[in-house]
C-alpha cells in the first residue's frame, strides 16, 4: 500500500493521518456553523477584554523572544547557568574538550577489549 | 632502541602542539601549535617508510639488489606538507584581519560569540 | 570510451572546472559567475541521479583513476589496489545525492542573496570547492584522499564563513575557531591513516577492511578517529564551533554546511561500519555513539531555547538533530553483533538514522534559507528586534511553518516519519532513550514556537513597513525544498525501500562494500 511505512512495532501512513484530518474539520467546521450566527459590530463586543485594564497600543504589545520562556529558564536556573558558562568561546576550551573526549574514548576502547 | 627515537619527537611534538592549543592566548602561537602537531604527523609518515640502509625509491638509478625506503609515505607527506602550507596562510590571515577588527590577539579577549 | 563509465569522475571534474573558470569568468562579467556555478552543480546533480539509478538497480560501482579502463581494480595479478579508487556503494550514492541537491539550491539561492559588487567570483568559487571536496569524502574508496578532501572542505568552509570578514570581525573569528579544531580533527585523522598505513601497508578502505585485526594500533586508531569525525559532525560537548560557525556565514553556506557535516557524520559511519565492523566490541563503541547522540540531542536543545539570535538559535537545533543521527546508528552499531536483536530493531533504528540524515538537510536547509530571507529584509538577525514579519513576506512565513513542524516531527511531515523509526525501535534497546528523544521533540517544537511568535506574529512593526517578499529565486528555492518536505513526509516508504534500506544494508554487511574493489574473496 503506498505510503505504508513498518517501524517493526507497528506502522505510519501521512495518508491516512490526512483523511482523518479532513474529516475531523469536516465535523469540527459542521458544528461551528450550527453555533450563534449575529453579533453586534462596532459595539463592545468587538474589543478585547483585559480585566478592564486600558488596551496598550498595538506596537507596544508585542512580546519580544526575550521575554518568551522566562519562567521556563528562571526554573531551570542551576541547569543553565552552568551550562551557559560552559560555552566560553574561548578557542582554548573548543581544543581542551576534543583532547579531553579524545581521552576518554581511547581509553574506553582500549580497556574495553 | 635509537630506532625508536624519531617517535618519541613525534610523540613530544604533537603533545606540545595539543598543548599550546589548550593554554596558550595567542592566536598567532595558535598557529604554531597546528604547525607543530602537523611536523610530527609528518615525521610520523616518513619514519613508516624508512628502511634501515635503504636508498632513495627512483627506480632507474637505485642500484641492483639494495632495499629503496618506501615511496608512498614521501607522496603522502609531500601532500600533507602543501595542505598545511595552506592552512598556515589562511590562519595567520585570519589572526591579522582579527587584530584589525578587534584590535587584540587574544584568545579570551577575542570572543564576541559564546552562550 | 563511453561517457557513462566516467559519470563518477564527472560527478566531481565539472563542479571543480567551473571552480577554476570562475575567477576567470568574473573578470569579464560578474553576473554570469553565479549563474555558471549553478549550471555546473546541476550537471553534478543530473549525473548524481544518474549514478544513483545505476547503483540501486545494478550494484555498487568503482571508478579507478589512471587505470586503462575504470573499473580495473587489481591490474596485472596485484592482491591489493594501489590506485585512488571511487567505491561507490548505495550509502555513499545517498550522501551523494544529498550533496548534489543541497549545494544546487545553495547555488542558486546565492544568485539573488549575496551581494553583486564584492568578491562575487571568489565567492562561487570556493562555494563550487566545497560542493567537490563534500562529493569527494563521500564517493571516495582511498582513506588519504578522504583526508585530502576533508581538508579542501575545511579550507573552504572556513574561507566562505569569514566571506563577510571585511566589513565585521566575527565572521573571522567563527572561522578562525572553525579552522583550528577542523585542522585538529584532520590532522589527527592523517595520524590514524598513518597508523593503518604502518600496521598493514594499504590505503584502500575495501583493502583495509579485509585485513584489519582490531589490534592494539588499531584500537588507538579507532579511538582517534571516532571523536575527531563526531567533532566535524558537531556532537556535544565537542560542538561549541558549531553556532559560531554556523550563524556567522550567509544563509546559503550555512545550508551547505550542514550538508558538509554530515559528510563528516557519514565518514564516521563508514569508518565504524565499513572498516571495521563486527571486529571492534560492537557494545562499547555503539554506547559511546549513543551517548553523543543522547548529550548533543538534549544539551543542543536547551541551548537553542535560550538563543535570541536566529541562526545561532537554528544551529544549536542542527546539533541536537545530528544527535538523533548518532542515536539511530548508535543503537544499530550495538546490536551489530547480535543476529537476533540485528534484523527485529537494530535495522529499523538505522533506517530512522540514516533517512533523518536527509531530513535534516532538507528542513535545516529551508530554515536556515528562511532566515536568511529575514535577513536579507531586515537587516538583522537579533530575534528582539524582529516581529510581525508576516504580514509582508507571506511566502517565507508558510515555508518557516512547514520547516519548523518537519523539524519538530510534527505528522505529515518528514521528521515525523524519521523520528517515529527511531522512537519505535530504539524503544526495544533501551526504553528511556527514547523517552528522551521524545522529550527533546517537544523541546524543539517549544522553542520554534518561540521563533514563530517573535518573528512572524504580532502587529506589523513601524520599522518593517517597507519590507517586500524576497526575489523569485529565492522563493523557488525555498518552495522546491518545501515541496520535497511535504512529499518525503507523505510517502516515506518510497523513500525508506529504494534509497535509505539499501543504504543501511550496504553498511551493515561489509561485504558489500569491500567486495566490490577485490572480486569475489
Amino acid at each position: 500500500m503506498l505510503g505504508l511505512l513498518e517501524t517493526g512495532s507497528g506502522f505510519w501512513n501521512a495518508l491516512i493521518w490526512v483523511i482523518v484530518v479532513l474529516l475531523i474539520g469536516a465535523i469540527v467546521y459542521y458544528i461551528r456553523n450550527k453555533g450563534e450566527q449575529g453579533y453586534k459590530k462596532n459595539t463592545e463586543q468587538d474589543k478585547p477584554f483585559i480585566s478592564g485594564n486600558p488596551e496598550s497600543s498595538k506596537e507596544g504589545s508585542h512580546v519580544s523572544a526575550s521575554h518568551i520562556y522566562w519562567g521556563f529558564t528562571e526554573a531551570l536556573r542551576g541547569y543553565y547557568n552552568p551550562l551557559v558558562k560552559m560555552h566560553t568561546g574561548n578557542l582554548n576550551d573548543y581544543s581542551g574538550w576534543i583532547v579531553i573526549i579524545m581521552a576518554l574514548v581511547l581509553i574506553l576502547v582500549g580497556v574495553s577489549g | 632502541m635509537i630506532g625508536n627515537f624519531p617517535y618519541v619527537t613525534v610523540a613530544v611534538s604533537i603533545g606540545c602542539g595539543l598543548y599550546i592549543l589548550m593554554f596558550q592566548k595567542n592566536l598567532i602561537k595558535l598557529a604554531i601549535g597546528i604547525n607543530l602537531i602537523e611536523s610530527g604527523i609528518n615525521l610520523f609518515l616518513i619514519t613508516l617508510g624508512y628502511r634501515k640502509g635503504g636508498v632513495a625509491p627512483i627506480y632507474t638509478q637505485a642500484p641492483a639488489g639494495k632495499a629503496m625506503v618506501l615511496p608512498t609515505p614521501q607522496a603522502l607527506t609531500l601532500t600533507s606538507i602543501v595542505i598545511g602550507v595552506a592552512t598556515s596562510a589562511l590562519v595567520l590571515s585570519m589572526a591579522m584581519m582579527i587584530y584589525k577588527h578587534y584590535g587584540t590577539i587574544e584568545v579570551d579577549k577575542a570572543r564576541r560569540l559564546r552562550g | 570510451m563511453k561517457l557513462m563509465d566516467h559519470i563518477p569522475a564527472l560527478i566531481i571534474a565539472v563542479p571543480l572546472l567551473a571552480a577554476f573558470l570562475s575567477p576567470v569568468v568574473g573578470k569579464i562579467n560578474k553576473k554570469v559567475v553565479g549563474i555558471l556555478a549553478a549550471l555546473a552543480l546541476g550537471f553534478s546533480l543530473i549525473f548524481t541521479i544518474i549514478l544513483a539509478v545505476k547503483i540501486l538497480s545494478v550494484g555498487p560501482q568503482v571508478y579507478v583513476f589512471g587505470a586503462k579502463s575504470p573499473s580495473l581494480t587489481l591490474p596485472s595479478g596485484l592482491k591489493f589496489p594501489i590506485r585512488i579508487i571511487f567505491q561507490i556503494d548505495a550509502m555513499g550514492i545517498f550522501m551523494g545525492l544529498i550533496t548534489a541537491l543541497v549545494s544546487f539550491l545553495g547555488a542558486v539561492y546565492s544568485l539573488a542573496f549575496i551581494d553583486k559588487n564584492n568578491g562575487i567570483d571568489k565567492y562561487y568559487s570556493l562555494l563550487l570547492l566545497l560542493a567537490v571536496s563534500m562529493f569527494g569524502m563521500e564517493l571516495t574508496g582511498d582513506i588519504f584522499n578522504f583526508f585530502v578532501f576533508l581538508e579542501i572542505a575545511s579550507m573552504a568552509s572556513v574561507s566562505l564563513i569569514c566571506y563577510k570578514g571585511t566589513e565585521r570581525g566575527e565572521p573571522v573569528e567563527a572561522g578562525f575557531k572553525y579552522m583550528v579544531v577542523s585542522s585538529i580533527s584532520a590532522l589527527m585523522v592523517l595520524f590514524a591513516i598513518g597508523i593503518f598505513y604502518g600496521e598493514y601497508d594499504v590505503l584502500n578502505m575495501a583493502a583495509l577492511a579485509s585485513v584489519i585485526k582490531y589490534s592494539q594500533l588499531d584500537k588507538i586508531a579507532l579511538g582517534i578517529l571516532v571523536p575527531v569525525l563526531a567533532m566535524k559532525a558537531g556532537a556535544v560537548p565537542m560542538h561549541m564551533w558549531t553556532p559560531d560557525a554556523y550563524s556567522e556565514a550567509p544563509a546559503p553556506i550555512t545550508m551547505i554546511l550542514v550538508a558538509a557535516s554530515q559528510a563528516s557524520l557519514y565518514a564516521l559511519f563508514r569508518v565504524v561500519f565499513s572498516l571495521y565492523n563486527i571486529t571492534l566490541n560492537t557494545l562499547v563503541v555503539g554506547w559511546i555513539i549513543i551517548i553523543f547522540g543522547l548529550l548533543s540531542m538534549f544539551i543542543g536543545v536547551t541551548m537553542a531555547i535560550i538563543q535570541k539570535d536566529i541562526k545561532r538559535l537554528m544551529a544549536y537545533h542542527a546539533i541536537s538533530q545530528t544527535g538523533y543521527m548518532l542515536l539511530g546508528v548508535g543503537v544499530g552499531l550495538a546490536v551489530l553483533a547480535n543476529p537476533i536483536a540485528l534484523p527485529e530493531y537494530g535495522i529499523t533504528a538505522m533506517e530512522g538514522g540514516i533517512f533523518h540524515i536527509m531530513n535534516h538537510a532538507l528542513y535545516k536547509g529551508l530554515l536556515f534559507l528562511t532566515a536568511g530571507a529575514l535577513f536579507y529584509r531586515t537587516g538583522t538577525r537579533d530575534l528582539d528586534k524582529m516581529g510581525g514579519l508576516a504580514h509582508s513576506m507571506k511566502y517565507t512565513t508558510i515555508f518557516f511553518i512547514i520547516g519548523a513542524a518537519a523539524i519538530a516531527g510534527l505528522p505529515p511531515f518528514n521528521g515525523f516519519a524519521s523520528k517515529l523509526l527511531i522512537y519505535e525501535s530504539v524503544y526495544r534497546f533501551n526504553p528511556l532513550l527514547s523517552i528522551i528523544a521524545m522529550v527533546v521533540s517537544i523541546l524543539t517544537l517549544a522553542s520554534f514556537v518561540k521563533v514563530f511568535h517573535s518573528a512572524f506574529l504580532g502587529p506589523q512593526l513601524p520599522q518593517f513597513k517597507e519590507v517586500k517578499e524576497v526575489p523569485q529565486s529565492m522563493v523557488l528555492t525555498m518552495a522546491v525544498l518545501s515541496c520535497l518536505i511535504i512529499f518525503f513526509g507523505l510517502f516515506p516508504d518510497l523513500i525508506v525501500k529504494n534509497l535509505v534500506h539499501p543504504a543501511v544494508m550496504s553498511l551493515i554487511e561489509q561485504f558489500k562494500y569491500t567486495g566490490i574493489v577485490l572480486g569475489g574473496r
